[in-house]
């Protein structure tokens, strides 16, 4: 910060937070990066969840494979990011959506494999034991009862993952993919601040429009927690 | 309805035969050498302190634990022979959490086993209305889901949603152990009133004496082992305790225990003190000798009156005036001959008196005494309230 407000005064006017005729004028390159970023976060949370669904699968079924199976995401999810990305580079190349998508994947697998083994941890013995005793087959019963009472840990660890992942693609703008993180980049290598203002300010809005819609999509899903709420007598 | 090919009251419905539990890594085995017959449209009480592996005789019925050894058959058919799933939806099945599926309404949970058995829709909503009568549900509540309903009623669910499919054996584990001990004793009332429409073959497994004695037909007292200590009825087992390990489990209070598992009705009415108020002086005085009573009591119209003071009745007599015109006080003890024995205790002791009236429907019935009850307990052969001695 100068202490001389005249200088000041013209870099603010030559080089402002936010110049809108920019905005209007490469409206098309931020609609690029804001559908790339969308797809980088589908693509990536898809993986992540089809992964996790294996992993908790397995972690549920044979309970010794949880503590590997939470040892080995926990050891991906401190790996730095950045590093990732430079790593796998080279593997895929610079060019391919995959060098991006697989290790923001991998970031994922903590979050919605504990979350998805703790939904359905939380069915509550009685209403398994109900369903058997009933003459519910087991797989009938995964379908029917345990998977909609684990739906709301599973969507709060989608929550979680989606909103981080929307952050994190931002970071793969080092190898040239990372949709809004590119202008970020862009912006910064440049010290003009329009694109890095856009850039971030989307993606930060993205990751809030992201976390609203799950948790409609929840409330959706999950009706009886809802009216349990309105029921408080 | 479907199963009116089942067998009659009296007949064996569910029969165990040298059944054995062991659990790997257990020491001795859950259940051992169990053998068993329970009657066609009776409810059974498998009764015993935790560990006495009456959860686990109760599980090997429906296969939810299979048994190590022995043969368990219902209405003659091996357990064994068909699939568990093809087994357990002919059985009805209430256990203490209830465990209703909480992401369903109330007309879906109830409608559980219909669907399994591809009852088509109009079929199950049919059903599921008779059942909410059935249990005494609002029918209001068939659209909420199970959170949103109290303990008690959602315990009738889990009732209702047991007999969904109409099935002949309803297997209980602690069915009123969750809720309150008033909500409890409604529940219990509600399941004997149940019982006499639906008739079903009842396993009930309870630790609670009280719970065992009020709904049961027969009482299995069973030990560690699954060892049955005594197969008799709720009066044979305060009565008649087989061993010293079933008088400790019923309790040092039996004696009041089988109070109220008898009726007033089970007693011989008598007289007592009491006469019409056309009667004459001397027919009063006479009965009031009988009893050796300070008190005389007047009906009219075959209806109790009122006590009169003996004194009184000897002045009304020196006076000339009328029998029915001596002053009389209402009876506060008055029985009716379904109340049970310790009801009509609890009455005179309360009334301050030795006696209380018994109002058959309205017309005086005679008296009971804390002597008649006191004598009832020491015979051996009072009727049971039940009638199923």
């Amino acid at each position: 910060m100068s202490s001389a407000p005249i200088p000041s005064l013209i870099a603010e006017a030559t080089n402002p937070i936010i110049r809108w005729e920019w905005v209007v004028e490469e409206w098309d390159q931020v609609w690029d990066a804001i559908v790339e970023h969308l797809i980088l976060t589908m693509l990536a949370m898809l993986m992540g969840l089809v992964v996790s669904a294996i992993l908790a699968a397995i972690a549920l079924r044979f309970r010794w494979t949880m503590t590997p199976i939470t040892a080995t995401t926990s050891l991906i999810y401190t790996l730095p990011s950045v590093a990732l990305f430079a790593l796998l580079a080279p593997v895929f190349g610079n060019l391919s959506r995959w060098t991006a998508v697989l290790p923001l994947a991998a970031y994922t697998l903590l979050i919605l494999v504990t979350n998805i083994v703790a939904g359905f941890q939380a069915v509550p013995a009685s209403v398994r034991d109900a369903a058997d005793g009933m003459g519910m087959s087991p797989m009938r019963r995964v379908w029917s009862v345990d998977l909609p009472l684990a739906v709301p840990y599973i969507l709060t660890g989608i929550r979680i993952a989606a909103v981080s992942t929307v952050g994190l693609v931002t970071v793969a703008a080092i190898i040239g993919q990372g949709g809004l993180g590119r202008l970020i980049f862009s912006g910064l290598r440049r010290a003009f601040w329009t694109p890095m203002t856009v850039g971030a300010s989307l993606s930060i809005a993205l990751a809030l429009v992201i976390d609203a819609l799950i948790i409609l999509v929840g409330l959706w899903l999950v009706p009886w927690q809802r009216r349990r709420k309105a029921a408080t007598r | 309805m479907e199963q009116s090919g089942w067998s009659q009251m009296g007949d064996v419905a569910i029969r165990l035969e040298n059944v054995t539990k062991s659990f790997d890594g257990a020491s001795g085995a859950a259940v051992d050498n169990l053998s068993l017959d329970i009657e066609n449209g009776s409810i059974i009480a498998l009764l015993g302190p935790s560990g006495c592996g009456k959860t686990t005789t109760l599980r090997m019925i429906n296969r939810l634990i299979e048994p190590t050894s022995g043969k368990i058959e219902i209405n003659g058919v091996d357990v064994m022979s068909q699939s568990p799933q093809e087994l357990r939806r002919g059985i009805g099945y209430v256990i203490q959490q209830v465990g209703l599926f909480p992401h369903r309404t109330i007309a879906s949970n109830i409608a559980t086993v219909p669907k399994m058995l591809g009852w088509d829709k109009s079929r199950s909503a049919e059903r599921v209305e008779e059942l909410t009568t059935l249990v005494g549900l609002d029918h209001e509540m068939l659209d909420r889901y199970p959170d949103e309903l109290s303990g008690g009623q959602q315990q009738r669910v889990g009732v209702a949603r047991a007999l969904a499919a109409d099935p002949p054996v309803l297997l209980m584990d602690e069915p009123f152990g969750a809720v309150d001990p008033i909500v409890r004793g409604r529940l219990q009332d509600e399941l004997l009133a149940l019982q006499t429409q639906v008739s079903k073959t009842i396993v009930l497994v309870t630790h609670d004496v009280d719970e065992a004695l009020r709904v049961a037909d027969k009482i299995a007292l069973m030990n560690v082992g699954g060892v049955i200590e005594q197969l008799a009825t709720p009066d044979e087992l305060m009565r008649a305790p087989a061993n010293d390990f079933v008088r400790s489990f019923v309790g040092e209070d039996r004696g009041l225990r089988r109070l109220a598992l008898n009726a007033v009705s089970a007693l011989r009415f008598h007289q007592g003190p009491v006469v019409s108020a056309d009667a004459t002086f001397d027919e009063a005085e006479h009965a009031m000798a009988l009893e050796g009573s300070d008190w005389l009591g007047i009906t009219i119209d075959e209806i109790f009156a009122g006590w009169a003071r003996a004194d009184d009745v000897r002045a009304a007599r020196a006076n000339g005036t009328e029998l029915r015109d001596v002053e009389r006080f209402e009876p506060i003890a008055q029985v009716e001959p379904t109340s049970t024995l310790r009801a009509a205790m609890e009455l005179i002791m309360s009334s301050n008196s030795s006696v209380a009236v018994i109002n058959d429907g309205g017309r005086f019935g005679g008296v009971i005494t804390l002597e008649d009850i006191r004598r009832a307990l020491s015979s051996a052969d009072i009727e049971t309230a039940d009638g199923t001695a």
